[in-house]
């Protein structure tokens, strides 16, 4: 087992919980299998230990710089991206037809986790590359694929998202950048750019900047926005890298964690000299940018589990090595100290990093696992149903492992006690790295709104449905498994309470009133999201209930562990619904109702 | 030239070792499996001759259960172009695995056999010595360095002293130490390619070989547990229980 993650737990997530191995079957994936599942989750549990780790903590403390007006990076994150992309994983999941492999997402999601555990921050820059070569492979024209994705994906040029400017963050209705059209098809960009992770740099041939803007006489607000190609350098016809496309660096960002990316604020044609290039139709760019977003989300919450993940582990193997106190009930002042993995405090910090860590992974997995079904499941029903859970789904994939990640790591540090606050050990980068998650790809407090005032009520109901039904199913498993019925019962309760919660709130906005019905949102998308990682755990137990009967030590203890973990959910965790349920069904207006003057 | 190297699934050099209950081995069920790290270098040596252009086939051989099959294919996706699949559910020691090695070697003739210098379950150390001796070939262990040449090899071998060069002739029996490569990790592309090479399935009756194990395993168990230090009191008390106690001055 790595230090940063659990090769039992990976596997555990994608062959015992979601039978990764059974898309094998679907034409897609034929001629796959576990066998090759293994293997490339081994070079990625490989490529992150021996490229991606060890530079963990140098690049926290060696931020990018400018030397000669050129940003620079510590040269082992260069030789990370460059095995990452040798070993294949820049194409892993696209159709042969475009140099992929035609690996399920559930499949190199696992491969990213493995990533984000080891160094979230170098992780960063293939998956926002990745992310832009899904859009481009959807989104864009055959030629524009030929330019600009083929070289993504064979690691030469990286990818950004540029959606924030100075006065434009949550809300990019008001974004401000202008593109006017040039006399040959392409067009003029101009305006600022902020928060723009991998902006710049100096370790790939060309960055393809991805960049929402406005064309001359583009309808007010969200619609009149456009997706735009906009590379750093202009690429020649033969595919060379042509001149500098009028890109200049404001400014780099300077973080609390996740230090490793450069962030920057960038200036788009400053002399008027940045071509860009349109994507699909004019003013659809905000619809293009929301599938890569959405993607993205789901990478965000995985890369929150994965941290909280690591944090356990590395708090865990401590907390049995710590020697210090005696039990409480212990009378022998000299008898000698127990590991601090005795103390039931310790193992109540220990249990909830674990429901959460894993409770988030189960999450991310199944909404990946989703995206698969999606696109391959065989018949349409099936393909349907698996996008509009996805739909509803990715709200809380983004915010709860974000909300909980961290406070993983929280506790992770309190484990560890004076040495946890230490640099000297990783936690406390855990959780300022973590930190960043509930911010950035659309803040929880906007994905919140979004799940009540979007998605809750999506095709009248439907979706919620959709997913009651499938948590109905798993309880029913449970009414029939000895030591899981009362959880089911806990768990169909919970989630009667809240279809009650979501019905007061759609009812109150079909009578348009907005304003009352979404200022709990964000208690809205906890508490559904503990219901849903609830019954992400009642899977879990349900797998080792099973296998329980047939396993050894050290598999058993595995096992145990998972009933164990929730068994915690349930007792400590599920009970936290009822009452931010109350507070949503009377719709409280405390903090809707504050005057900014009493602040 | 043809290249065999044999490879040994072992479990994985990170998992953490449990004697079973009975005393009878370790833990298997469950653990995670991976090629014995030394195999890895020969696989790795073997690919690297093949593309330095000395080689012109690398085929790896494993001898064991079904399962053996992942770990061949994991030397396919180093690069190791066809393998060969022994399969036993027989108990394999030392001289049980040599003798199906002559076997294979006797059909496939190649010119050089390359082994792990030992596998880290067992630390037998004895497969590729034992191989040699029933082949009537050279042999050179421990190698850090191999240089071939028409018709015979320059091997460095580590030894306790440092460093031994001997000139072996071929064909002959290598095995490998830590020092002679960094083993490449399986790319993806390279993964899904092993999938369509062949590997071709024998079993120990076809080959005619006894493995019928001649050691016995009384028992396994886990290395005593370190005991806690003792502080003294003075430098001539800790002289005395060097010298006296531990011996070891």
């Amino acid at each position: 087992m790595s230090e940063f993650a659990g090769a039992r737990e990976i596997r555990f997530q994608l062959y015992d919980l979601l039978d990764t191995e059974a898309l094998a079957t679907r034409a897609r994936f034929s001629g796959q299998g576990r066998d090759v599942y293994d293997a490339v989750l081994d070079t990625a549990e490989r490529v992150a230990a021996e490229y991606f780790a060890p530079h963990t903590r140098a690049a926290d403390l060696r931020e990018p710089w400018l030397e000669d007006g050129k940003v620079t990076l510590l040269p082992e994150v260069k030789a990370a991206l460059d095995a990452f992309a040798a070993a294949g994983f820049l194409g892993a999941h696209h159709d042969e037809a475009l140099g992929g492999l035609q690996l399920p997402w559930t499949v190199t999601q696992a491969c990213l986790s493995y990533f984000q555990a080891a160094n979230i921050a170098t992780t960063a820059y293939p998956f926002l590359t990745i992310a832009a070569g899904n859009l481009l492979a959807r989104f864009a024209d055959e030629a524009q694929q030929r330019r600009y994705l083929k070289p993504m994906l064979a690691g030469r040029y990286f990818g950004t998202m540029c959606l924030s400017e100075p006065q434009a963050g949550s809300s990019l209705s008001d974004i401000k950048t202008t593109a006017r059209p040039r006399d040959n098809g392409s067009y003029a960009l101009r305006g600022t750019k902020q928060w723009i992770s991998g902006g710049e740099h100096e370790l790939a041939e060309n960055i393809v900047h991805l960049v929402l803007a406005r064309t001359e006489g583009a309808p007010p607000g969200a619609k009149g926005l456009s997706l735009f190609i906009v590379p750093r350098y202009r690429v020649n016809d033969d595919g060379n890298r042509g001149t500098a496309n009028d890109i200049a660096l404001v400014s780099l960002l300077h973080k609390m964690g996740y230090r490793g990316t450069v962030s920057t604020i960038l200036n788009f044609g400053e002399n008027d000299r940045c071509v860009a290039y349109l994507i699909g139709e004019p003013n659809q760019g905000l619809a293009y940018m929301f599938q890569m977003m959405n993607e993205a989300r789901i990478g965000v919450g995985l890369g929150a589990a994965m941290l909280a993940h690591a944090g356990y582990l590395h708090a865990l193997d401590y907390a049995k090595t710590r020697l210090q106190g005696r039990h409480p009930g212990g009378k022998d002042t000299t008898a000698p100290p127990v590991a601090i993995v005795e103390h039931a405090d310790v193992k109540r910090m220990l249990l909830a990093q674990k429901a959460y860590a894993e409770g988030a992974m189960a999450l991310c997995f199944y909404a990946a696992r989703l995206v698969d079904d999606e696109m391959t499941a065989p018949d349409e029903a099936a393909r349907q149903d698996a996008g509009l859970l996805l739909e509803l789904l990715t709200p809380i994939c983004k915010t709860w492992p974000s909300d909980y990640g961290p406070r993983a790591n929280d506790l992770a540090i309190q484990v560890l006690g004076g040495y946890g606050y230490t640099r000297d050990y990783p936690v406390e980068q855990y959780y300022r790295d973590n930190r960043l998650n509930p911010i950035h790809e659309g803040t929880n407090g906007i994905q919140a709104i979004d799940l009540l005032g979007r998605k809750a009520g999506l095709e009248d109901g439907r979706a919620l449905a959709l997913l009651s039904a499938r948590i109905a199913a798993t309880c029913q498993e449970a009414f029939a498994t000895q030591g899981l019925t009362e959880h089911a019962r806990a768990l169909e309760h919970a989630v009667a309470t809240m279809r009650q919660v979501t019905e007061t709130h759609l009812r109150a906005l079909a009578a348009g009133k907005r304003n009352e019905a979404l200022a709990n949102a964000s208690l809205y998308a906890e508490a559904l999201g503990h219901v849903i990682v609830a019954w992400m755990w009642l899977r879990q137990a349900l797998v080792a209930e099973r296998r329980l009967a047939a396993a050894a030590p050290p598999e058993a203890d595995y096992l145990r562990g998972k009933r164990q973990a929730c068994r915690y959910f349930f007792a400590y965790e599920l009970p936290r619904v009822a009452p931010l349920a109350a507070i949503l069904e009377r719709m409280e207006q405390t903090c809707a109702e504050t005057s900014p003057d009493w602040l | 030239m043809k290249i065999l190297v044999a490879i040994k699934r072992t479990i994985d050099a990170n998992v953490k070792i449990r004697v079973k209950a009975d005393q009878t081995g370790v833990e298997t069920a469950n653990v995670k499996m991976a090629m014995n790290p030394f195999c890895e270098i020969a696989i790795e040596e073997a690919v690297r001759l093949r593309e330095a252009g000395t080689a012109s086939e690398v085929v790896a051989v494993s001898a064991g259960p079904a399962h053996v099959q992942e770990t061949l294919r994991t030397a396919l996706a180093m690069g190791a172009d066809r393998a060969v699949h022994v399969e036993t559910e027989a108990e394999l020691q030392s001289l049980g695995v040599a003798k199906i090695l002559k076997a294979v070697v006797e059909q496939e003739t190649p010119t050089l056999v390359l082994l792990g210098k030992q596998a880290i379950d067992d630390d037998s150390s004895q497969t590729g010595q034992m191989l040699a001796a029933l082949m009537g070939w050279p042999q050179a262990t421990f190698a850090s360095k191999i240089v071939l040449a028409e018709g015979e090899a320059d091997v460095t071998r580590e030894v306790d002293g440092g460093l031994e060069t001997i000139r072996i002739k071929l064909p002959a029996v290598i095995t490998v130490d830590l020092r002679l490569n960094e083993p490449r990790y399986a790319s993806l592309p390279n993964i899904m390619k092993a999938k369509k090479k062949p590997i071709d399935v024998k079993t120990v009756d076809e080959l005619a070989v006894d493995v019928a194990p001649r050691l016995k395993i009384l028992k396994v168990e886990e290395p005593p547990k370190r005991q806690a230090g003792v502080k003294v009191e003075s430098v001539a008390a800790l002289v005395e229980k060097l010298r006296n106690e531990a011996k070891v001055i």
